[in-house]
């Protein structure tokens, strides 16, 4: 058979819209077509016609067939009904095989690299080790050398991957809105630094996202020392301020404390989401679990930590709280002085009793514990609280003797502006009087994400100023920008990052820029002179001065191995002294409080906004309200009831001179008063994927009030949106499927929550034993811990990447058809509505001995290994999900649409070679990463051994930052997973159905303090809102 | 009363209802003889290769070992291609300016790699990892074929996944000693017949029960 010219005329090339977009670029091109804008160039047909075929493409992988009339569906339709059957008999279509010309060394096709760099989020660098196909990376997992990784992530760094292959990043250098060229940048930049050194950088002002690249700092202050009069702004919408303030405030300088949650043994957390918020919470996560793990002795020696959480709205963190108090924002300084007082620290005031009415015994426990636990507990203070209550946070840590204990305080990690808010309204304010002439911004976007009341889109359109943007997207401040330059992914470029703890990592590209993107450092390198000096060359030289010559190759191709550089400057930074903290600069204002109170928030999964336009974490539940695509303002049932609201009803919440139309989500657990509306939401520029998804709640920030304010007004309207949560009921319908108890309950019964498999029908089964023989070696099992789950999502996510798994878009969230093949499950506990017990469940799939899904396959497209794994066969899947059905874990998942067939030509690439990409019409479900088993056994087979029995790692279980989930041989007495199936909190999910599951879990503890009084919650017991 | 029905018609629904039987059978047996035929199986069709590269010169003749250009095949799930520079390092030196080989002389000099058409191919939903069969013990022969015989690269086997299952249910005939994989023309001793069907198993750590679960190809 001869292939088609075609294959071999078209080399595997760039995808075409950036072939395109690079052909446009050219200067011949770009003079020949006399663009205007470009959407005057995205009328012409020849370069829309290919771009729009992407367009498509990603819509319909995206969204689904979200805008198909019927007829269009009986179309599709149609014509698979005609083709049924027929695709099974056709040719395999010709294949080509492109070799190297020259292969690279180390690479041998078909075995995946891994190479160490690091992601950043706002400021926070965390390890990775990046899994890379023939110089293709698809895969994001920890670096388990780095501190703030310790081999796991989050969920927005294993979403970097989608980031990296969106098609809607930036891609072109734009000059005044039309394209233009790098090299034309370049002759830009190069005339700026000559007009700026001339003038000593009067009127030039760089504005960047937090810095704690050491050497973009470098290069930043080498900047400013040529022109002096220049000023370096930074600004990050969800930014550290107060706790740097707060340090200011009681030491005299601005220092940031790091909490060591291994040394509490009682944690105070006052508005505190230290679980998935601040600089290396992955390590503190970790930190929290690890004493939180009822197991290393035995049960009735062991111990836990107690922690207390006063928070206005609910967070994962407030979830494992063992003593919960919602109270609006602003009354948290309240509580702060209360402790203060109750605890004697000296220059305390008294709170507001009024304030804090009804919870004195709340108050009085808490410090009773505290006192109990000199030196090791711990006062941590939210990002969203003001300075004074950190300071005070200082003076209770101090006086409890937690210093230098539980808490260490050290130089911020970040360089630039300490109080950066500040620092923006000085920008703003200069911009305003005129005093700015030409702004550098590298890599924020405040025209989206600054405070309304600096109204800086409407400051930096104007005629005499010039401004430069780099940046991923072609977003809100670009489109104002006369210079905008594509950035490189961190992925793409080489950098530098400061973890929390002051630990530097080298970030190495996985792959050369897709789109021809630039790096902050190489942009500030054409100022200083050094044009076109690539950013790898940057960071070298950086470290090669810094580092000791005669080893300095050694030493870097060592820091490129492990992902972590020696610093020098890291023993000068080390902790040393402040001296007693004092709270004489500490003022309180008591203004009265008005009735209702707005809170800002960063989103759980988009963060500050800047993951808009990334379709997993807008799919990606939020852990508390399990909403994806869009945000709510989130209500407390009371305040509900009060106002008449309902779920998905549209409000209008008016606050100072701005208004916003939001839907409501009635929140348990929410602080009456208290309305949360999160960032990040309501783009305009993000993308497609972005683009007026919720609403944008930065309109009603303001510079003033950065986390919570008072004077919120909410008026009901009419409106109605459907809001896509995943979640539909809120409780467990009487069935034990989370099994929690108390510390002193597991001491007294340690087997408490085995309850139901003691039953006597437990094993009692109609369903025959498995008819294939059992494997000698293997069993694969999977254990969840629910006591050290933390409900972080990173293993939804982590799933997601390493399994080809597709986004389906809002439309078909809400008609329950996500694709997610680990959820986290959300239950309420207790009858209290206001203040719940709240507990989470990882479910993947239980790879059930017995299993219901294959008795009822027709085909038997799902099928049971001997190694006990539920196998699915998708080229043997006819769809008729009956397997679905009878699932009682609701784990399985059916392509409705064909989600993947119109992948656009750049996410290609994103997909993991070892797992097959689904079509229409097939089941699929959680493997236990069988790639991975698979792999595993191939090389130990190979080696002539046998596979270890905590060998094979599962990317949820390799991802998730506690070490909740335990994966491996049950044949083998000494894997994890064996002696976690052996703890007395063992259950399995639904054992009395009789399916002999081979996911199972560990019940989740609480720590309640015994002296605790009974919680004065409203007893009636309630029923919780549900929805549709 | 004229009959109604000529006499043929006694004929005509016999041959009516034999077919009503014999028709579908014999359009299943025709779909089953295209499903297996060459036509979908693609055996024996040689494929237009950019250069018209002989295994047979080059292995038969030469004597080259086929880890030569093959390298990863012991170790990794591609046997993996050659990339030209491997070509070269004989072809700047012998027949460097054979016409027939501009093709490669041209990749080299403008960087852009061959893409030769994939003679054995299987579908995107089997996984299959060339390194754990030949560490087994499974000879190259046993699914490419006698490559050392043919002047221009053809598929010899079906790769169908009944063809994949005879041998994964039952391996022990097509297994041989690991140091005669890469052997063409090796043939088992035939003094031990029956010591070879029954040793190269347990020798080699075959597991056989484990190699017909579907997750072993399909994942």
């Amino acid at each position: 058979m001869k292939p088609s010219r075609d294959d071999h005329e078209t080399p595997p090339t760039l995808p075409e819209p950036t072939r395109a977009a690079r052909a446009a670029s050219t200067p011949e091109f770009a003079a020949a077509r006399q663009w205007r804008s470009l959407s005057e160039l995205a009328d012409d047909g020849s370069f829309l016609e290919e771009v729009s075929q992407a367009v498509s493409g990603v819509r319909g992988a995206i969204h689904g067939l979200d805008d198909a009339s019927r007829r269009k569906f009986m179309t599709v339709m149609g014509a698979s009904f005609a083709l049924a059957g027929v695709a099974g008999c056709s040719v395999q279509p010709a294949e080509l095989i492109i070799p190297y010309v020259e292969q690279p060394e180390d690479i041998v096709p078909g075995k995946a690299m891994f190479f160490a760099t690091a992601a950043v989020v706002g400021g926070d660098g965390v390890g990775l080790l990046v899994e890379s196909h023939m110089g293709r990376p698809t895969k994001i997992e920890g670096n388990p050398t780095h501190p703030a990784s310790l081999g796991a992530t989050d969920a927005l760094a294993q979403a970097e991957m989608l980031t990296l292959y969106d098609p809607d990043r930036s891609q072109i250098v734009i000059h005044e809105g039309r394209a233009d060229t790098w090299e034309r940048f370049l002759a830009f930049a190069v005339d700026l630094r000559a007009r700026k050194l001339a003038n000593k950088g009067k009127g030039f002002r760089i504005l960047t996202q937090t810095v704690t690249s050491p050497a973009l700092a470098d290069q930043l202050n080498r900047l400013l020392e040529t022109m002096p009069e220049a000023k370096w702004h930074s600004y990050e919408p969800v930014t550290r301020d107060a706790a740097r303030r707060g340090a200011e405030l009681a030491f005299g300088e601005p220092l940031e404390p790091v909490p060591h949650f291994d040394k509490a043994d009682v944690v105070v957390s006052l508005d505190a989401d230290f679980l998935s918020w601040g600089p290396g919470r992955i390590h503190h996560a970790r930190a929290f679990a690890d004493r939180r793990s009822p197991d290393v002795e035995s049960a009735a020696e062991t111990t836990m930590n107690r922690l207390y959480v006063i928070e206005p709205t609910p967070t994962i963190t407030g979830a494992m709280a063992d003593h919960r108090l919602p109270l609006a924002a602003r009354d948290v300084s309240q509580a702060a002085r209360a402790l203060a007082k109750a605890l004697e620290v000296e220059g305390a005031t008294d709170a507001d009793a009024n304030r804090l009415a009804g919870h004195e015994a709340w108050f009085s426990t808490l410090a009773a514990d505290l006192k109990a636990h000199r030196g090791k507990s711990l006062v941590i203070v939210g990002e969203g609280q003001p300075a004074e209550v950190h300071a005070l946070a200082h003076a209770i840590n101090a006086a409890l003797g937690n210093i230098g204990e539980t808490i260490t305080l050290a130089p911020p990690i970040a360089a630039g502006p300490t109080d950066q808010l500040g620092s923006l309204v000085e920008l703003a304010r200069d911009i305003e009087a005129g005093e700015v002439d030409a702004l550098l911004v590298l890599g924020a976007n405040p025209v989206y994400d600054s405070p309304v009341d600096l109204n800086l889109a409407e400051a930096l359109n104007r005629e005499r100023m010039t401004l430069v943007h780099l940046g991923l997207y072609d977003d809100e401040t670009a489109a104002l920008a006369n210079w905008h330059v594509p950035e490189a992914h961190f992925l793409e470029a080489w950098g530098d990052v400061r973890a929390f703890d002051g630990t530097v990592a080298i970030q190495q590209p996985l792959i050369a820029p897709l789109y021809d993107g630039r790096t902050a450092g190489e942009i500030v390198a054409t100022l200083l002179g050094q044009v076109g000096l690539p950013s790898r060359e940057i960071v070298r030289e950086y470290w090669s001065g810094r580092l000791p010559a005669e080893t300095f190759e050694k030493t870097w191709n060592q820091a490129l191995r492990d992902g972590v550089i020696p610093d020098p400057a890291a023993d000068e930074a080390a902790p040393k002294s402040f001296g007693e903290p004092k709270l004489d600069q500490v003022t309180w204002s008591d203004a009265p409080a008005e009735e209702l109170e707005i809170v800002f928030r960063p989103d759980p999964t988009l963060w500050d906004g800047r993951y808009a336009n990334n379709g997993w974490l807008q799919e990606l539940p939020k852990t508390i309200t399990t909403l994806t695509w869009g945000n709510a303002a989130l209500v407390s049932p009371a305040l509900a009831a009060r106002l008449g609201l309902k779920n998905d009803q549209v409000i209008e919440l008016s606050y100072r001179d701005a208004v916003v139309e939001a839907p409501v989500w009635i929140t348990p657990g929410q602080a009456e008063n208290s309305v949360t509306v999160h960032l990040g939401h309501g783009r305009t520029r993000a993308g497609r994927v972005g683009d007026g998804v919720g609403f944008n709640a930065y309109a009603l920030r303001r510079s003033d009030a950065p986390w919570f304010d008072d004077g919120l007004t909410v008026s009901p309207t009419n409106g109605r949106v459907r809001l896509a949560v995943t979640q539909h009921h809120h409780d467990m319908a009487e069935r034990a499927l989370v099994r929690s108890g108390t510390l002193e309950q597991y001491r007294e019964t340690p087997d408490f929550a085995q309850e139901e498999e003691r039953s006597p029908h437990y094993n009692m089964s109609l369903h025959p034993d498995p008819p294939v023989p059992q494997s000698e070696d293997y069993a694969w099992g999977m254990a969840i811990d629910l006591n050290r789950c933390i409900g972080c999502n990173a293993c939804t996510i982590a799933c997601q990447a390493e399994n080809n798994i597709p986004v389906v878009g809002k439309d078909e969230v809400l008609n329950s058809r996500e694709m997610h093949w680990i959820r986290v499950d959300r239950y309420y506990e207790g009858g209290d509505q206001a203040n719940p017990g709240t507990v989470f469940q990882p479910v993947p799939c239980m790879h059930c001995e017995k299993a219901p899904c294959e008795l009822v396959c027709p085909v038997e497209a799902t099928l049971h290994s001997d190694e006990g794994l539920n196998e699915m066969i998708y080229n043997r899947c006819v769809g008729t999900r009956y397997c679905g059905n009878n699932c009682p874990y609701k784990v399985r998942r059916f392509n409705w649409l064909p989600y993947t067939s119109d992948t656009p030509p750049s996410l290609k690439p994103l997909n993991n070679p070892d797992v097959t990409v689904r079509s229409r019409g097939v089941m699929e479900k959680c493997t236990y990463c069988v790639q991975r088993i698979n792999e595993a056994r191939i090389e130990a087979k190979m080696a002539g051994r046998k596979v270890g029995g905590d060998e094979v790692v599962t990317a949820c279980q390799g991802v998730c930052p506690t070490r909740a989930i335990v994966f491996g041989n049950l044949l083998d007495p000494e894997s994890a997973v064996s002696k976690a199936r052996q703890s007395p909190r063992h259950y399995a999910l639904l054992a009395s159905l009789g399916t002999r599951p081979r996911t199972t879990y560990m019940a989740r503890l609480n720590n309640p303090n015994p002296d605790a009084p009974p919680a004065e919650a409203s007893a009636e017991n309630t029923v919780e809102p549900r929805h549709g | 009363m004229p009959q109604v029905f000529h006499p043929s018609a006694n004929t005509l629904s016999r041959v009516v209802l034999f077919s009503l039987v014999m028709g579908p059978a014999a359009l299943l047996g025709l779909i089953y003889l295209l499903v297996r035929s060459p036509y979908q199986t693609q055996v024996g069709v040689v494929r237009e290769q950019p250069v018209q590269f002989s295994h047979e010169h080059h292995v038969n003749g030469l004597g080259i070992d086929c880890r030569f250009c093959h390298t990863s095949v012991e170790t990794s799930a591609s046997a993996g291609m050659p990339p030209t520079h491997t070509c070269m390092t004989c072809h700047s030196q012998i027949w460097s300016d054979s016409p027939m080989l501009e093709p490669v002389r041209a990749s080299l000099r403008n960087d852009e790699p061959l893409a030769w058409s994939r003679v054995h191919d299987l579908p995107d939903f089997v996984f299959f990892h060339h390194g754990v069969h030949v560490q087994k013990g499974v000879g190259c022969v046993e699914c490419h074929g006698r490559v050392d015989l043919m002047p221009l690269a053809f598929r010899e086997k079906p790769l169908t996944m009944e063809w994949c299952l005879d041998c994964h249910r039952d391996p022990e005939p097509r297994l041989r000693p690991k140091e005669d994989v890469f052997a063409m023309d090796w043939v088992p001793p035939a003094d031990s017949e029956l010591a070879r069907a029954s040793e190269p198993v347990p020798m080699n750590h075959v597991e056989v029960g484990q190699l017909t679960n579907c997750s072993i190809c399909h994942r």
